[in-house]
């Protein structure tokens, strides 16, 4: 159980970077409280998964400090760090027994065969894998082969924190939401410090407490699952949670008012814009647009069934908008007018919130 | 992948099958031809029935020979595959001088084998040849032309230095497709190095070891040119292996009935240890 | 939780070198390796720029009196520089072919199930185990009757009946890797199948092709046995040439180190070619 701190870290593949391309995290601070649930979101080669490396000691940072529990565990080995990390695909020991597997990492450390045995037992019976003791660990299915990576990260009654790698890739769709339960489960039952790395927002959103979202080495938002939702803080956020993703639309300020396709629009945040030059954004996502009878002038283009409300796509001027319509609201057809909730209508400068 | 069921695709395997029994079995109907006839000459035969392969395997000369090749299979098995494996283990995994690595160790095997057995028939040469001069330094009295067993020795590193490459490159292979996740896991459960061997790159390696012991097997078992240029297959017929029994006979003597008799029941040695290995292979596939 | 990111500020770059410490102990083994697999190849190029008398009468580890003339005299005399062009020739002539009729083969293996199709392959990788000296004399009766005796037809052909199921073995390892979807999208699109072939799924496959290619070349280049038996004079590969020249003239070691040191240069021509497929070729383990 620890709290982790990264402190100034910053990471290159090349022996000298040069340029801000050659790095693959960017500066940054990042706090772990214990036991909490953690995930990191965000696409493909945003720096998440070299983010989870330099935790478990996998690489070291090029810059900055980590800490476990105020201990400075930077050049410190996996080994030494005490953490448990579940790979993409399942990583087992094939020849040796599920048993076998289970008990590895405590018979290198040299524990009593009679603990080692209570431990397995116990973890296995967590997992439900006491039936499968004595079978070659080869022989199960992929959902069995990672319940026994992640057992074999659970057996160390001391580990610091459990690593998740996109665990569920290899599994098939109807055991995902399974593996994803139990995990939450084991999560609350342990209370162990989770860290969940995954391009996948429904697995981030449903699994952690807190969610770190990623983008090209750069941590942009961090927050609960709520807060990213209703106040994302740049554009991109906005973007990649949610589906459909929030509406980004051209704006101007004409005097404290956000003003899109010449209509003026209420925002949150209108009153702090500073003028400076740099572009500027509505950020509104599609569950907070409605139709009225005025507002923004918009051509309805296309409708898609999403089986309980429908997902109505309009175009005013340049910009398209989603809205979501229930399912058996009757829509206008052609031209009709748009209505952004002010509440949850904000200004984004250069991609980010204004605050 | 699944295949659909066309019988059409037969004529594309035809250009393959018409060549291959072209070269296979108008020449093995020879072969079996001759070893159930004799003939005294000017193209008269007579039946032999089995009398031929009687004789072959009850032949000193035969069961001399076959040991001879047996002792240096297993010779060279024993050696070469820890051997290639070792070195596998011990190469770098990434970088610049892997390339070169591999490049270097490939030499030898693209070396036409009869330089192969020129090359070491000069260099093992007491006087003039590095390795026998260099081995007559240290006082060893060593001329592989008179001692059967310096021959054998010349004739064994001879194709450990021409071989083992192949067995290094094989394993190298099996060792680079291993995930980097698993050495991770491994450096997460605290295992030792030997534990790394023995659980993860020994299991994983099963497939391209068994090619590696049955390409050496099979190639070692119809060694031919090497040696004839090394030895001769002398002193005497000390380093007279399968082959060069089998080709003496054969273009040499024309006892074409034993020859064609030794042949065969050579050719069914080597099907019948290919097929042992072939099956344990599909099997390995298979699971 | 906290958390700032911002565009990087400068700061000391640390630079390390990412890909592991430069020098690791137990490089130490493939190093030594690779200096033992040299050291045969360094002498004879020593042999091959020294004298004849230098190499018999003195032992000097590099030339005491550098000489060319060797060299001279392979590239200026039609019975030497004769037995390279005769030798590539076979070995392109064979490349060619066992490639291109493996090619649709490989294919009809890799996509369609057909009667008999497993036994089919089966029996085409036994011919790889084949040993030559079985086939030496049947060989010869062979091409004397179609009239191919002393052609280097003779030799592609008959390296044919090894190379050609290794070339299928290795295409059709390569070819299960390409999903059967990219045939269908071709279709669908509209290619005859011919055109398809050449122009997406070839060079999909271009490494296999590449291997393929090497291991055809590397086993008609060296195998020797099946090519002198079925030359004379007209086709007489180098290999041939130099064994006359041992036997004849008695031991000109210094063009016999030449012209051995010259066999070593189409192979390191080809492995620099394909040195980054050498690893996914064995990789697939079919050798």
């Amino acid at each position: 159980m620890a709290r982790i701190m990264l402190e100034g870290i910053r990471h290159s593949y090349t022996a000298t970077p040069r340029s801000e391309t050659d790095w693959a995290l960017k500066r940054l601070d990042l706090d772990f409280s214990d036991g909490g649930a953690y995930a990191l979101l965000g696409p493909s080669g945003c720096g998440k998964t070299t983010l989870l490396n330099l935790i478990s000691g996998l690489l070291r940072p090029t810059e900055g400090r980590i800490l476990f529990d105020g201990r400075d565990v930077t050049g410190a080995s996996p080994e030494a760090r005490n953490i448990a990390q579940v790979f993409q695909f399942p990583v087992i020991y094939d020849t040796m027994t599920v048993y076998a597997n289970l008990a590895f990492p405590l018979r290198n450390r040299g524990i009593a065969p009679a603990d080692i045995d209570a431990r397995v037992r116990e973890i296995a019976a967590m997992l439900e894998l006491e039936d499968m003791l004595d079978r070659r660990a080869s022989g199960l299915t992929a959902d069995g082969k990672q319940k026994i990576s992640l057992g074999r990260g659970l057996v160390r009654a001391d580990v610091n924190v459990i690593m998740f790698d996109e665990p569920l890739t290899v599994i098939d769709p109807h055991l995902k939401w399974v593996l994803r339960s139990k995990l939450k489960e084991l999560h609350q039952r342990i209370r162990r410090t989770m860290i969940y790395v995954t391009h996948d927002q429904t697995e981030a959103l449903t699994f952690a407490d807190e969610v770190v979202v990623m983008n090209e080495g750069e941590v942009v938002q961090v927050g609960t699952p709520v807060e990213l939702f209703e106040r994302p803080h740049h554009t991109f956020v906005g973007h990649f949670i949610g589906s459909p993703g929030m509406n980004v639309l051209p704006c101007e300020m004409d005097g404290g008012v956000a003003r899109f396709a010449g209509q003026p629009i209420q925002a949150v945040n209108a009153a702090d814009v500073r003028p400076s030059g740099k572009r500027l954004e509505l950020g509104v996502r599609p569950e907070f647009v409605s139709i009225s009878a005025e507002g923004v002038p918009a051509d309805i283009v296309r409708v898609l069934d999403a089986g309980r409300y429908r997902i109505v796509e309009t175009r005013a001027g340049d910009s398209t908008i989603k809205l979501l319509a229930p399912e058996d609201e009757a829509l206008p057809e052609g031209r009709t007018h748009l209505r952004f909730d002010p509440a949850h209508t904000c200004v984004y400068q250069d991609g980010w919130m204004v605050t | 992948m699944n295949k659909v069921v066309n019988h059409k695709a037969w004529l594309f395997v035809l250009p393959v099958v018409l060549l291959v029994a072209f070269n296979a079995i108008i020449p093995l109907m020879t072969v079996v031809n001759f070893s159930v006839q004799e003939t005294f000459g000017d193209n008269v035969f007579f039946w032999a029935g089995l009398r031929w392969f009687e004789d072959v395997l009850n032949s000193e000369r035969f069961h001399a020979s076959l040991f001879r090749q047996i002792l240096f299979t297993f010779l060279v098995l024993v050696i070469e595959v820890p051997l290639g494996l070792v070195i596998a283990l011990a190469m770098p995994r990434k970088g610049f001088w892997v390339s070169v690595c591999l490049v270097l160790m490939a030499l030898p095997l693209l070396i036409p084998w009869n330089v192969v057995g020129a090359m070491w028939n000069i260099m093992a040469l007491p006087d003039i040849g590095l390795l026998g001069r260099g081995i007559n330094a240290l006082g060893i009295d060593f001329n592989y032309t008179r001692q059967p067993i310096s021959a054998w020795f010349t004739v064994v590193l001879m194709d450990v230095w021409h071989w083992t490459s192949l067995v290094v490159l094989l394993c190298y292979a099996g060792l680079v497709s291993i995930p980097d996740a698993y050495y991770q896991a491994a450096k997460i459960d605290g295992a030792r190095p030997w534990a790394v061997f023995r659980y993860i790159q020994l299991p994983k390696l099963k497939y391209v070891l068994t090619i590696a012991i049955l390409l050496r097997f099979m190639d070692s078992f119809m060694i031919y040119t090497e040696v004839v240029v090394l030895t001769g297959g002398g002193p005497g017929n000390s380093t007279t292996f399968l082959s060069i029994d089998l080709v003496k006979a054969a273009l040499g003597q024309f006892d074409l009935g034993p020859a064609a008799a030794m042949s065969l029941i050579y050719f069914l040695i080597i099907l019948l240890f290919s097929w042992l290995f072939y099956t344990l292979m599909m099997r390995n596939d298979a699971r | 939780m906290a958390a700032r990111s911002e565009a990087a500020a400068p700061g000391i770059v640390a630079a390390r070198t990412r890909s592991g410490p430069l020098f690791r102990a137990r490089y130490l083994i493939p190093a030594i390796y690779i200096i033992a697999v040299l050291l045969p190849i360094y002498w004879l190029l020593n042999m091959s720029f020294k004298t004849t008398n230098e190499i018999l009468g003195s032992f000097t580890l590099w030339p005491q009196t550098f000489t060319l003339e060797n060299y001279e005299k392979i590239f200026t005399d039609p019975t030497w520089y004769m037995g390279y062009v005769n030798s590539i020739t076979y070995v392109v002539i064979n490349t060619v072919i066992s490639v291109s009729v493996a090619l649709p083969a490989a294919y009809a293996f890799s996509r369609y199930r057909f009667l008999g199709d497993k036994h089919l392959f089966f029996w085409l990788l036994t011919n790889r185990m084949a040993p030559p000296a079985v086939f030496a004399l049947p060989f010869l009766q062979l091409y004397s009757a179609v009239g191919l005796f002393d052609t280097p037809w003779a030799v592609a052909l008959a390296h044919t009946l090894f190379n050609i199921p290794l070339a299928v073995w290795i295409l059709e390892g390569f070819m299960s890797g390409v999903p059967k979807e990219l045939d269908e999208t071709a279709y669908v699109d509209g290619y005859s199948f011919w055109r398809f072939f050449f122009r997406i799924f070839m060079p999909t496959i271009a490494a296999g092709i590449g291997v393929a290619c090497f291991f055809c070349f590397m086993f008609s280049w060296v195998e020797l046995l099946l090519a002198k038996t079925l030359t004379s004079v007209a086709a007489k590969p180098i290999a041939a040439t130099m064994t006359r020249t041992a036997s004849t003239s008695g031991y000109e070691l210094g063009l016999l180190a030449a012209a051995g040191s010259l066999t070593l240069i189409p192979g390191a021509i080809v492995i620099y070619f394909v040195r980054n497929y050498i690893a996914k070729g064995f990789a697939l383990g079919r050798v």
